[in-house]
């Protein structure tokens, strides 16, 4: 296991009680607590990494945990690029991950389609 | 002069009262101070409320009855807080990230430039299609904190390895702990809360492990931490503090180690264990003295560089070592605009508190008109023995502060970790080697004024998503042109890779869909005005070069 | 290393003992003052005609407009002319000297020396409006007869090129000659070049005065120390104006600014180079005002690059946030679909200005040896080998392949002086 929440009958903050909040993440339900941000509730669920970085294919997660780094980049609702660390989870929220490679070069030989007019 | 629309600008750019930038410590009582004094104030907080990293807590989602028992101060940030957002005479913008500031050059010679703060204040962070909105401050003052500073060594790209910033946020704000055992290093007085917090969370800290080693920290500590309890009953706060978080270490069997520190982490896609080394008095690793831990969680943190998008947007000069200049009230180089709390300089919340004040009376001084003459002088007696006391405390805590940065302050030895295979920029995945020959190549000797910036181009370190703020220290240190390592500040070097003109990412949709600019207030000039009113006026613009590395 | 060609004597320095030793003066042939991508191809292009050559920059290599911009290696925006001419030439060149630098700069370097990115990828020219076609078809039709090939694509080619663009197309062109480049990268590897060919670069040495002798210019006295040299070559970019000033001869060189937008990484989106119609109108124009017209590009590390926009504004670089909202809205014009991408930096430099839009490469023809090369405006890059062979070819006494005639500085309206020091202050 990762990352763990507190046992809240040992909390020192007394916590009141919680509301479970449910996204999905590529597609797998996650359920977290409500106010936690996307970060806490995947890194909760025992995932310590969530994005694939361009050049070398490696695995990120959180780093600075408050929105300096852009580790934690994810997709949400169709949105690229948002910090996990810093939004907070909201009920059906689709999160997914990251991976895309670098670009490959473009060369000018493609012709389809050109009209020649000249 | 030039015949522009001035007066109009003029007013125009005063509207909305003292704008401050930054919800934490320094930032509420800033903006508490100029409150008092009678100025109108806007409260501009990028997260979902105020408090800072500081003062990071639970949401309103999930409430606990004792939250004060894990924060300091507790009581006098829940008043702040609660009097600020009752207040009608102050607007407090949660969720409001500045994106850009705008300064113009003053119409007349000696005045305050133009400034225009732009946020996008609706919606969660990153959202896309936010409302923004344009803000005219009378005063500034830029309050926007620092992140840690983490040194690379290899392996800090793993999952698992985070900064002790991110383990506290997660503590105090999700009382989530990042690991089940996890090892605290780096150096610095913040690694005790750090693994304070992190044991509240039920987390097993393995141990705490601090660079500098005993004849560093008696330089500032003094051999015996203990007598600082005697001292000013302020600096006798702040060592309280400190000593409480020793005492949960000592509670729960914490070993706190001196002259230790990580030279590697290591695991399969995730952190599984932790290289540790006894550290010679210039940090280097002492060799043969390496041990194994395992842990699934690192969380490393060697000190703190201010977040400075806004001040450098503002124009503000920097010190030499690269938080903003200020004088004794946090006023910068810049007419209107102050600083307060670390983005001047390393000093815990307490010194926060206490510049944030100063600077908010000042900058409201600047904005302020109480209605009558008597009231006005009345107000101004008050706050000028408010202001000498005030005075009083900054110079103790900043002498206790600066005491505990020399105590810390990373030494050369530490790039001894930096092997070639360490990545540096995590963004753009550069490594320390092919900084190191890439600089042989291009013989790009670095020590110029314009720096790395050639290196950064063509190796792309620091050009990705987090804009260097990250690397940026570490590619200068590597690169042998920095001050991490080589005085007693902060570790945070000079400041060429720091110009980011886009404080905070914004999406294409949001810039196209921004008001196009009322042509009566526009303050756009021809290239022959602008060039004869730089030269009639001898008005020396700010720095306002865009942000260093550009094609990325 | 030896010269290959008979040396002239107008720019030979007499004197062969070359060095720097306590503090006396630096004597070589030519002296080139700026590191940025055009003085680090004449300084290369110098050095391998076997001109001794030193390279004096104020700040680092690429540290100006050569480090502020796209690079762009265009020919489509060009009309027929001389830049067109220039710019055929670098065309020609560029492929085989990425080649030449990668060999020589190969031995050593784990991983290589910094790619150049060039990529041949080809422009694609698109208007959105039926008067936009019209202007697009006719320029276009300008263009063939001077050899740019330039193909009308149908709505299927087009969305084959570009299938993210907007299909509001009236009317697109394929330029297959676009091409770009990482600036700063290839700024960096013609001086290594130079230097393997026996140049040096100072850094940190800003020129403050003339050398002269006998009513030439013999050398430049700079902030670490004083370089003696048959030649002076005047690279400064936009800075050109205040340089040459300050060597007793100013040239109208005048700042343009430019700002570009960076977004963060994405999924390969924008294969060419796309432009609106309209650039090729703010290129040409003199206007001060703020002008924009859209290029969208893919950089080789994912991020997309959107430009353009020209003013006049001396140089002053502070943000304007509508400069941003003017490139935003032209790229959506183009690429919808970009809306929900992030924006992590604008950057912005200066275009060196000439109100003919014509580079400037020759000999002052009121001081002998100062040389200038300069006023490539936003084409700098492309433009950079063709400008160095064509100075070579110039101070070396070969024959040019371009007409030296019209980019000479002794044509009119660019030695009064007046607007460079209005740009310097």
């Amino acid at each position: 296991m990762s990352a763990r929440a507190a046992d809240p009958s040992r909390d020192p903050s007394r916590p009141g009680p919680t509301t479970p909040v449910t996204i999905t993440v590529d597609g797998e339900p996650v359920t977290g607590v409500l106010g936690q941000s996307l970060a806490g509730v995947v890194m909760a669920s025992g995932r310590t990494a969530w994005r694939t970085t361009a050049a070398g294919r490696a695995p990120r997660g959180l780093f600075c945990g408050i929105g300096v780094c852009f580790d934690c980049l994810v997709t949400v609702d169709g949105v690229r690029d948002v910090r996990a660390c810093q939004r907070r989870a909201v009920e059906g929220a689709v999160v997914t991950t990251q991976a895309e490679a670098l670009p490959t070069r473009v060369t000018s030989d493609v012709r389809a389609g050109e009209v020649d007019d000249a | 002069m030039p015949e522009v629309a001035s007066t109009k600008d003029h007013d125009d750019s005063a509207n909305d009262g003292v704008v401050v930038v930054g919800g934490g410590p320094a930032g509420l009582a800033a903006a508490t101070a100029a409150r008092r004094a009678g100025a109108r104030v806007v409260l501009v907080e990028a997260g979902d409320d105020v408090g800072g990293q500081y003062w990071r807590h639970l949401p309103p989602q999930r409430p606990a009855r004792d939250e004060g028992q894990l924060h300091h101060g507790w009581s006098r940030f829940t008043e702040m807080r609660r009097s600020l957002l009752a207040d009608e005479g102050c607007e407090v913008l949660t969720g409001a990230s500045v994106w850009a500031v705008e300064a113009r050059a003053p119409h007349l010679p000696g005045d305050a430039p133009v400034l225009r703060v732009v946020l996008a204040p609706i919606g969660g962070a990153d959202a896309a299609q936010r409302e923004h909105r344009l803000l005219r401050p009378g005063a500034l003052v830029v309050a926007t904190g620092a992140h840690d500073l983490t040194l690379p060594f290899p392996g800090w790209d793993l999952p698992g390895v985070v900064t002790g910033g991110a383990a506290q946020a997660f503590a105090k704000s999700e009382r989530l702990a990042v690991g089940e055992r996890v090892v605290v290093a780096g150096a610095g007085p913040f690694l005790l809360p750090v693994a304070s917090s992190l044991l509240s969370t039920g987390a097993t800290v393995l141990e705490v492990c601090e660079a500098a080693g005993p004849a560093q920290l008696a330089r500032g500590w003094g051999s015996h931490p203990a007598r600082l309890l005697a001292g000013p009953r302020v600096m006798a706060a702040k060592t309280a503090e400190l000593a409480g978080y020793a005492a949960a270490l000592l509670r729960e069997r914490v070993p706190y180690r001196t002259a230790t520190g990580v030279v590697a982490a290591r695991g399969e896609g995730r952190l599984e264990e932790v290289v540790l080394a006894r550290l010679a008095p210039d940090w280097s690793p002492v060799p043969g003295t390496e041990r194994v831990v395992a842990a699934d969680a690192l969380a490393v943190s060697h000190g703190f560089t201010p977040r400075l998008e806004v001040a450098l947007a503002a124009g503000c000069a920097l010190r030499e070592d690269g938080f903003v200049a200020v004088d004794d009230r946090g006023a910068t180089s810049v007419p209107g605009v102050w600083a307060a709390g670390e983005v001047t300089g390393i000093g815990g919340a307490d010194l926060a508190q206490v510049e944030g004040e100063l600077a908010g009376l000042a900058a409201a001084g600047a904005v302020a008109h109480p209605g009558t003459h008597e009231a006005s002088q009345r107000l101004s007696q008050q706050l000028s023995q408010q202001v000498s006391r005030l005075l009083d405390r900054r110079r103790t805590l900043e002498a206790f502060a600066g005491r505990l940065a020399a105590a810390h302050a990373p030494r050369a030895g530490w790039l001894a970790q930096v092997t070639d295979d360490t990545t540096v920029c995590r963004c753009e995945e550069v490594t320390a080697g092919r900084l190191r020959a890439v600089a042989a190549a291009t013989a790009s000797t670095a020590d110029t004024p314009a720096g790395a910036r050639s290196l950064r181009l063509t190796t792309r370190a620091g050009l990705g998503v987090c804009q260097g703020r990250i690397c940026g220290h570490a590619v200068d240190a590597v690169l042998g042109r920095t001050s991490v390592g080589r005085g007693a500040g902060s570790g945070v070097g000079p400041v060429s890779h720091q110009r980011r003109p886009i404080a905070v990412p914004v999406r294409l949709g949001e810039l196209a869909a921004l008001p196009a600019p009322d042509h009566q207030t526009s303050d756009h000039q021809t290239a022959d005005h602008q060039t004869a009113d730089h030269q009639t006026s001898d008005h020396q613009t700010p720095d306002l070069t865009d942000s260093e590395e550009p094609r990325s | 290393m030896p010269s290959t060609q008979p040396p002239s004597p107008s720019w030979r320095s007499g004197i062969t003992d070359v060095g720097a030793g306590g503090g006396a003066a630096v004597v070589v042939d030519v002296v080139v003052v700026g590191a940025g991508i055009v003085g680090a191809a004449v300084a290369r292009a110098l050095a391998v005609g076997g001109a001794r050559v030193v390279v004096v920059e104020r700040g680092q290599a690429a540290g100006g407009t050569s480090g502020s911009g796209e690079g762009n290696l265009l020919v489509s925006d060009k009309g027929p002319g001389a830049e067109l001419a220039m710019a055929q030439r670098a065309h020609e060149l560029w492929p085989a000297l990425a080649r030449e630098l990668t060999e020589e700069l190969r031995a050593g370097l784990p991983g290589g020396f910094p790619d150049l990115e060039l990529e041949p990828k080809g422009g694609l020219v698109v208007a959105t409006t039926a008067a936009g076609a019209n202007a697009l078809r006719t320029f276009a039709a300008t263009q063939r007869p001077a050899g740019v090939r330039a193909v009308e694509l149908d709505a299927d080619g087009t969305r084959a090129l570009e299938p993210a663009l907007t299909p509001e197309v009236a009317c697109a062109v394929h330029y297959p000659d676009d091409a770009q480049v990482q600036p700063v990268a290839a700024t960096e590897a013609l001086l290594a070049s130079a230097r393997q060919h026996g140049a040096s670069v100072l850094t940190g040495a800003e020129v403050t005065a003339p050398l002269l002798a006998g009513g030439r210019l013999a050398g430049v006295r700079t902030t670490r120390g004083d370089v003696a040299a048959g030649a002076v070559v005047v690279a400064a970019g936009p800075w050109s104006g205040e340089v040459s000033a300050r060597l007793g001869a100013a040239l109208a060189v005048l700042p343009r600014r430019g700002v570009i937008l960076v977004t963060t990484r994405q999924p390969h989106l924008v294969h060419r180079k796309v432009y609106d119609a309209d650039y090729v109108g703010a290129v040409s124009s003199g206007d001060a005002d703020l002008q924009t017209s859209t290029v969208v590009e893919s950089t080789a590390a994912g991020t997309i690059l959107i430009g353009s926009s020209r003013e006049r504004v001396g140089f002053d670089a502070s943000l304007r946030v509508d400069v941003l909202r003017r490139l935003a809205l032209g790229a959506l014009t183009l690429f919808p679909a970009l809306a929900g991408v992030p924006v992590m930096r604008s950057y912005g430099g200066f275009r060196p200005y000439v109100p003919d839009h014509l580079p400037v490469v020759g000999e002052d023809p009121r001081l002998p040896g100062l040389w200038h090369a300069t006023g490539h405006e936003g084409a700098g890059i492309g433009l950079a080998p063709a400008t160095g062979e064509l100075l070579a070819d110039l101070l070396l006494g070969r024959t040019p392949s371009l007409d030296a005639a019209a980019f000479s500085p002794a044509r009119a309206g660019l030695l009064d002086g007046q607007a460079a020091s209005a740009g310097a202050a």
